[in-house]
């Protein structure tokens, strides 16, 4: 027994290093002074030279302003679109079109993104022919196509969650009397709200990442950050990218600690609760 | 209010199904019924596929995008070197993946969730910076080439970049978080009563693996495998930034004919060949999927 205990636990650490070792070379040569990016300049670093590169460079931050916005609406309208797809594979039993819903809604996880990208994209020159509209591909092209990705994601997160919970306390309510709209949004929404939480965000960084497919949907004059980033890094290692991918690497560790934080809080408060009733039933 | 109630549940379903109608099957029809047109001059650049013969109304069918695809050997290889490095990718995230899931799963309920988390954290920040942190670590003059040559083991740079090795460490490094992450969902429920009734029955450490957790966490297995072999063999920006210039992937062959020469029809045969192959593993990965997500065995 305990010989692979340690074995798995080497591959483990040995892992971690592997997944965390270029994060962090990124992180050290940001602050080097040279264009060489992989050679240290001992002489003149740590520097912070390459954020003020990046903090004055307009077409990176057009681009970030483009990508925020975009992932925003595209993470919103796909927690609903994802909700009400997890809601139904969850909830409603077997209906008609039951199977066509679960098949279409789990495929764009796997699929190929050159294959997405495509097909989104000749659908839309269809539409454009035969209704006028699109008119051509910009940022509303992206967004539908982010939603479309995204909310496969929030519909397997949702649906998992309320695969967790047995309908009783919705069929108590309905027994009660409270109709069906009361009873999603004063039971089924509070206990899918974590859920449609974390969907929201595994949406908005998907759409936020995205470039293959974007790349087929996007227009000209709509370059979202990882369009910029992949024209500039295509042809060599630019260090203002380090500094960006820092700026990135640091936010979404503090989104998690935080995140992480409030869950164990909610956790803690959920055990509390459980027990008072336990005792209250005693 | 019955009435209504049945419409409510009704709209439910219809909304999203609707929705992914028209953005997910609608489009995959267009791209199999343009496969099947000939490339033109014109807007959109392919032919009709109702045309007039004679005053009358006639179907369309071409196979010459098909047809060009298998008498061209680029295209041939480019497929079957894209399913090789899916599979050899494939198979080491699973030879690095599987000790890591095993090792959360049977860590301390304390320290899992901050291990989970250090496997999530990477997969947070941009796929595209990850993929680009390995050409600074694996170039001529690279992190890695320097270090090797400041200690002495190499006289001159290793050849790092542009290579299927290359290819491989930014496939495995970007998907493994989606291996261990299935596995470790199963392994976690393994009932650890079975292995001690092995060790108590006389089955050493490996042999209870062999014949009690390795065959529990199949499903693990698969599903793993899936999210990693699917995405694989299409994979464009990891052998973009990474890759051989001499050997293509099929993903970026499909956004060359549609991007470089404009051939929609050939870019879209590219698409449904592809589909083709990894409709079977699609398949599979749904019904794994689902068996998950229903709690069904």
């Amino acid at each position: 027994m305990k010989p692979r205990g340690l074995l798995t636990r080497v591959a483990l650490t040995l892992g971690l290093v592997f997944l965390y070792v270029p994060i962090l070379s990124m992180i050290v040569f940001s602050f080097n002074n040279s264009r060489l990016v992989t050679v240290w300049d001992a002489a003149h670093s740590p520097t912070l030279k390459w954020y003020g590169v990046l903090v004055h460079n307009e077409q990176i931050l057009t681009a970030a302003w483009l990508s925020i916005r975009i992932a925003v609406t595209a993470a919103s309208a796909a927690v609903v679109l994802g909700t009400l797809a997890g809601v139904a594979l969850a909830r409603l039993g077997a209906f008609r079109g039951r199977l066509l819903l679960a098949g279409m809604v789990t495929a764009p996880i796997v699929m190929p993104e050159v294959i997405t990208g495509l097909s989104l994209l000749l659908m839309f020159v269809a539409l454009g022919q035969l209704i006028g509209w699109p008119k051509g591909t910009g940022a509303v092209t992206i967004a539908l196509a982010h939603i479309t990705f995204c909310m496969a994601y929030v519909t397997v997160v949702v649906q998992s969650r309320l695969a967790g919970f047995d309908e009783s306390l919705e069929e108590a309510a309905m027994d009660l009397g409270a109709r069906p709209l009361k009873v999603f949004f004063r039971i089924t929404l509070p206990l899918i709200l974590p859920a449609i939480a974390s969907g929201w965000l595994l949406a908005f960084t998907l759409s936020w990442d995205d470039l293959v497919i974007t790349q087929f949907v996007a227009g000209p004059g709509s370059s979202t950050l990882p369009m910029v980033v992949f024209s500039k890094v295509r042809f060599g290692v630019t260090p203002d990218v380090n500094a960006l991918a820092t700026i990135l690497v640091l936010l979404v560790a503090t989104g998690i600690a935080i995140s992480t934080v409030w869950m164990r809080y909610q956790q803690r408060r959920r055990e509390r609760d459980l027990q008072l009733a336990a005792a209250a039933n005693l | 209010m019955r009435l209504s109630q049945a419409m409510g549940r009704r709209l439910i379903a219809a909304v999203p199904t609707l929705w992914l109608l028209l953005l997910f099957l609608i489009p995959f029809i267009i791209v199999f019924r343009i496969s099947f047109s000939e490339v033109r001059l014109a807007i959109p650049p392919y032919t009709p596929l109702l045309g007039w013969h004679h005053g009358a109304p006639q179907i369309e069918v071409h196979w010459s995008a098909y047809s060009f695809l298998f008498t061209d050997p680029m295209y041939v290889s480019s497929y079957l070197y894209s399913l090789k490095v899916a599979a050899v990718s494939t198979l080491c995230c699973l030879l690095i993946g599987y000790p890591m899931a095993y090792a959360i799963a049977r860590s301390g309920p304390a320290t899992r969730p901050l291990l989970l988390m250090l496997i999530v954290l990477p997969f947070w920040t941009s796929f595209l910076l990850r993929v680009y942190a390995w050409i600074g670590l694996l170039k001529n003059n690279g992190v890695i080439n320097n270090a090797l040559l400041s200690l002495g083991v190499i006289d001159h740079p290793l050849a790092l970049m542009q290579t299927d090795f290359a290819v491989y460490i930014g496939i495995v490094y970007s998907y493994l978080p989606f291996m261990i992450l299935p596995l470790y969902a199963n392994l976690e429920k393994h009932d650890l009563a079975l292995l001690e009734a092995a060790a108590d029955l006389g089955a050493r450490p490996w042999r209870a693996f062999l014949s009690v957790t390795l065959p529990q966490s199949l499903p693990g297995i698969a599903a793993g495998s899936l999210l990693v072999f699917i995405p694989a063999v299409g994979e464009y920006v990891i052998p973009t930034l990474l890759g051989r210039p001499d050997q293509l992937m099929i993903g970026r062959v499909l956004s060359d004919e549609f991007f470089e020469n404009r051939d929609w029809p050939v870019a879209s045969a590219v698409a449904i060949l592809i589909l083709l192959l990894l409709i079977v593993p699609i398949m599979v990965f749904q019904r794994v999927e689902r068996r998950q997500l229903e709690g069904l065995p």
